[in-house]
């Protein structure tokens, strides 16, 4: 594959926590594996599985043990990339509260592009364009203490877009938010990819957000175990309970159907898809 | 030992500026014995009813009465009613701070004035209703995994031997596993007679465990009923930035499409008898 395509790409990839690798923790045991540009990814695994230093990797937050981690050909271990590494891979965590950092929301996205040292006109600019583009521009100059759960996330999101970003990672964003919120921030995940091109590596424990994805890499022990469509990997419905990962509803009922002799197909993963195929079946009797 | 919340109305700061009304005349009986499912969108006032619950926060309007006690008269012991109705804030774990295990879930009822041996068989008794191991007494809390912790912090309420259990999302942030677990505690917790009443934003957990659900949304109550009978109301639901299970909105959408099925399901099981049924006739192996 082109280097070019390659949004981050992890070899053997070590890390272990505390003094030394002898006597440390450890949280990532040689992880492969290659990202794409434009692709949208879905981590999932149980707690303790590396999912989360695994992502702190993707934008140098923290530096690997051994192995070696390359964010669009650079090296997270060389310092003189540090801050395009920042700049190129995005991150959003879990509790919106922890990243607001100004009273205004406006100023919370322009956070970003103004530690970068970008002239102020252009720094307007991109602030309007990303409230834009994660549907929050009306919310410009309210305070970020009266929005919902998933508003404060989609404007974190839009901190982030300010900076430009190739990728952006996020650490389970929705495991705070209600049904509304969590759908909010999906969508906008979503549309950002399809529209704007931007990769998304997002690390969640709902099962239901990763039947989206173009790909889902399992992480169990500090290892990728699994990675392929979302089809493919809720297929390993003894593996995934093994791992003590939940299978899909929806995946679920396909798997008894199939145990029955109904010829269900494996691609139908959301409700709607179940709907149209269990439709197409019975009509075709 | 029933809960009435009678008309209850709540302000935040009340006659300034800022006023919020969090609770606007809710009435309902949480009857002995139930799994009661609060849910409702963020800022819907389900963290603010349960607060009422053991007197954390009284009425602005209206009266909360505990097996009889208003929780806002001079006379009512709310020591003893918080006893009586233990709380499970959201994220426990973080107010996890005694030394080792043991000195943890003993500070509940160290406070209620329990002594000795006492304490002891009590601690046992605590870890062992959430399944955890009695060697981890010793332990430093911060050793444990989150979701460990969490149970410990369990654990500490039940301690106090409460007769009713009120738990804030006690699932968000853990994995399907510790979830699971979690999960299986707390309903054998009210198999064995305790009251719960469980906050959640997970529409299929609650489905699942809870007898009765109430529903709130700006601090009024939408709806209250069996979850098969909340469920229906899939509209209103959604209206409120709420979800149905994904088993109920696919039976929605196949009896759009013309399927003659039931539309009040809950479970996978009962998914599967009712597609199959219409299915009869498509087999091609029969059953393997």
């Amino acid at each position: 594959m082109n280097e070019e395509n390659r949004a981050v790409v992890a070899e053997t990839l070590v890390h272990t926590y505390g003094p030394d690798e002898s006597s440390g923790v450890t949280a990532l045991a040689g992880v492969d594996l290659e990202i794409k540009q434009g692709e949208f990814v879905c981590i999932i695994g149980p707690n303790g599985s590396g999912k989360s230093t695994l992502a702190r990797h993707f934008n140098a937050l923290l530096l690997p043990t051994s192995g070696r981690v390359l964010v669009f050909g650079m090296d997270t271990k060389d310092e003189r990339n540090l801050w395009e590494i920042r700049r190129t891979a995005g991150m959003v965590f879990q509790n919106p509260d922890n990243q607001m950092v100004a009273t205004v929301v406006e100023e919370d996205v322009a956070f970003g592009p103004e530690n970068l040292g970008i002239k102020p006109e252009e720094i307007r600019q991109r602030v309007s364009d990303a409230l834009k583009a994660v549907g929050m521009e009306d919310f410009s100059r309210a305070s970020p203490h009266f929005l919902s759960g998933g508003q404060k996330q989609r404007v974190a999101i839009a901190g982030i877009l300010a900076m430009m970003p190739s990728v952006i990672v996020l650490d389970e964003p929705t495991a705070m938010l209600d049904p509304r919120g969590r759908r909010e921030v999906m969508e906008t995940l979503s549309r950002l990819n399809k529209e704007k091109g931007i990769t998304v590596v997002h690390i969640t424990h709902h099962m239901d957000e990763a039947v989206h994805a173009d790909r889902v890499i399992v992480m169990y022990e500090g290892k990728a175990v699994l990675s392929g469509s979302p089809a493919e990997v809720f297929s390993q419905t003894e593996d995934l309970s093994k791992w003590g990962l939940d299978v899909p509803f929806v995946e679920r009922l396909g798997d008894m159907l199939r145990k029955s002799g109904y010829e269900v197909s494996r691609s139908a993963l959301t409700v709607e898809e179940m709907v149209d195929e269990l439709c197409r079946l019975r009509s075709s009797t | 030992m029933p809960i009435e919340i009678e008309h209850v109305t709540y302000d935040y700061m009340p006659g300034t500026p800022s006023q919020v009304r969090a609770l606007d005349d809710v009435c309902m009986t949480i009857r002995d014995g139930e799994f009661l499912g609060l849910i409702g969108p963020t800022g819907s006032g389900k963290s603010t009813l349960i607060q009422h619950l053991n007197g954390l926060l009284v009425p602005t309007s209206g009266r909360v009465l505990i097996d009889g006690l208003d929780t806002r008269a001079k006379g009512t012991d709310l020591r003893k009613l918080r006893q009586k109705v233990g709380l499970v804030f959201q994220y426990p774990e973080e107010q996890v701070f005694e030394e080792t295990v043991f000195e943890d879930i003993a500070f509940g009822p160290k406070n209620l004035g329990v002594l000795g041996e006492e304490i002891e068989a009590r601690v046992r008794e605590a870890i062992a209703l959430v399944g955890l191991p009695e060697s981890l007494l010793q332990r430093s809390p911060f050793e444990l995994s989150g979701g460990q912790l969490r149970r410990v912090a369990l654990a500490g309420v039940l301690a106090m031997r409460p007769e009713v259990l009120v738990l804030d999302e006690p699932t968000a942030g853990l994995d399907p596993l510790g979830k699971r677990e979690i999960l299986g505690h707390i309903r054998r917790l009210h198999e064995r007679g305790l009251t719960v009443v469980m906050v959640s934003h997970n529409m299929e957990d609650v489905a699942k465990l809870a007898d009765r659900l109430v529903v709130l949304d700006h601090g009024r109550i939408v709806l209250d009923g069996t979850p098969r009978e909340v469920f229906s109301h899939g509209e209103l639901l959604e209206s409120i930035g709420l979800d149905i299970p994904d088993v109920t909105k696919m039976m929605k959408e196949l009896r759009k499409r013309g399927w003659p099925v039931r539309t009040d399901v809950l479970t996978l099981e009962e998914a599967y008898e009712e597609i199959s049924g219409y299915l009869a006739g498509t087999k091609v192996g029969g059953p393997r």
